[in-house]
């Protein structure tokens, strides 16, 4: 290690790149067990529905339950290619 | 009636039969009548672990299927009073263990005992659903590292429906968390999770923590439980957890990097 190394901003640490990386695929899995046993297959008749008429990736349909008090509300956002 | 705790994990040779071995002996030396239940059908190794290999009669699986009774098939520990083992079968058959047999059975250790360790295999299929199925509490075993962590966490939310307490509307089972190979200095350069990273993420209790350590190999190349090494870091950490699982509070030890002074450097001691 050379004397400049001392003056550059420090490497990120391979603990806290870590940690990031499970925070959110903990909190994406956990999402993802407490919702609906139906909401995979929800999400693929969805993406089948939009492709007969848009070319679209998997990606590009976003499915969020949430539970606000006794309501669930089941938000999706589609994103459509830009034409060209 | 016995308090049936499970070791699991999810993911395999993060320490499971270690800390089941080192529990269930800790229990026993406080005098606690224990058994400890090999749930690794096929691969059975608590055995080894605990040092009583050549004196397998019977199994798990042949008290099941009523081909020797509880009396034949338990192995009393020569070294520790109250200690008892039941060894896992060695068969390939999948199905030897059946929710209504091992019901049966742990049902009749329970008027037995003061506590049955039941020790999971890895993974999330029917052996693990099993050793879980009729715990009380559970000790979830992780390694500060990506992998184990999450699955732990994936363990974790089957332990909060998959017991038959949580079939039966009791709620899930009290489960705790265990870090074995924690390695202080490693923590400190920011190569390894922290016990607070594993918290954070799992959001869960701490019931131990225990130092990566020689003593644990050592203790299981002689087939001595490593709780029994009272000198070791980790037989301490563990006797440590054992008073935490009895319901004692206790400071976790072995979590700081142990700062060599001035003549420990210069003697390397």
């Amino acid at each position: 290690m050379g004397i400049f190394d001392y003056f550059r901003s420090p490497k990120p640490k391979s603990a806290s790149l870590a940690k990031e990386r499970l925070q959110i695929i903990v909190a994406r899995e956990r999402a993802h067990r407490s919702g609906p046993d139906y909401l995979p297959a929800l999400h693929r008749e969805i993406v089948a529905v939009i492709r007969k008429y848009v070319q679209v990736n998997e990606d590009a349909v976003q499915m969020n339950l949430e539970r606000e008090g006794d309501c669930e509300v089941l938000e999706l956002n589609i994103t459509l290619p830009e034409k060209e | 009636m016995a308090r049936i705790v499970v070791i699991t994990s999810g993911k395999g040779g993060v320490g499971k039969t270690t800390t089941a071995a080192a529990l269930a002996t800790g229990l026993a030396m406080q005098g606690r009548k224990t058994a400890v239940v090999d749930f690794d059908v096929g691969l059975r190794n608590l055995d080894l672990i605990m040092g009583c290999e050549r004196r397998v009669v019977y199994d798990f699986v042949n008290v099941i299927n009523g081909d020797a009774n509880l009396r034949q098939a338990l192995i009393k520990d020569k070294r520790t009073e109250n200690l008892f083992i039941l060894p896992a079968s060695q068969t390939r058959d999948k199905d030897a263990l059946t929710t209504e047999g091992v019901g049966r059975v742990l049902d009749e250790m329970s008027r037995e005992f003061d506590f049955i360790v039941c020790d999971s295999p890895a993974g999330i299929e029917w052996g693990a659903l099993m050793a879980s199925y009729y715990a009380d509490e559970a000790i979830v075993v992780t390694n500060p590292e990506v992998s184990s962590v999450r699955d732990s966490d994936r363990m974790l939310g089957i332990l909060a429906s998959k017991t038959k307490k949580a079939e039966q509307g009791e709620g899930a089972i009290e489960a705790r968390l265990l870090l074995t190979r924690y390695s202080p200095a490693r923590v400190e350069k920011g190569e390894m999770l922290s016990i607070e990273d594993v918290q954070d993420i799992l959001s869960i209790d701490m019931i131990g923590v225990i130092p990566e350590s020689q003593a644990v190999l050592n203790a299981s190349n002689s087939g001595v439980p490593v709780v029994l090494d009272e000198e070791s870091d980790a037989g301490q950490a563990y006797i440590d957890a054992v008073a935490r699982f009895l319901g004692e509070e206790r400071p976790h030890r072995f979590t700081t990097l142990q700062k060599k002074g001035f003549f420990g450097r210069l003697f390397g001691g």
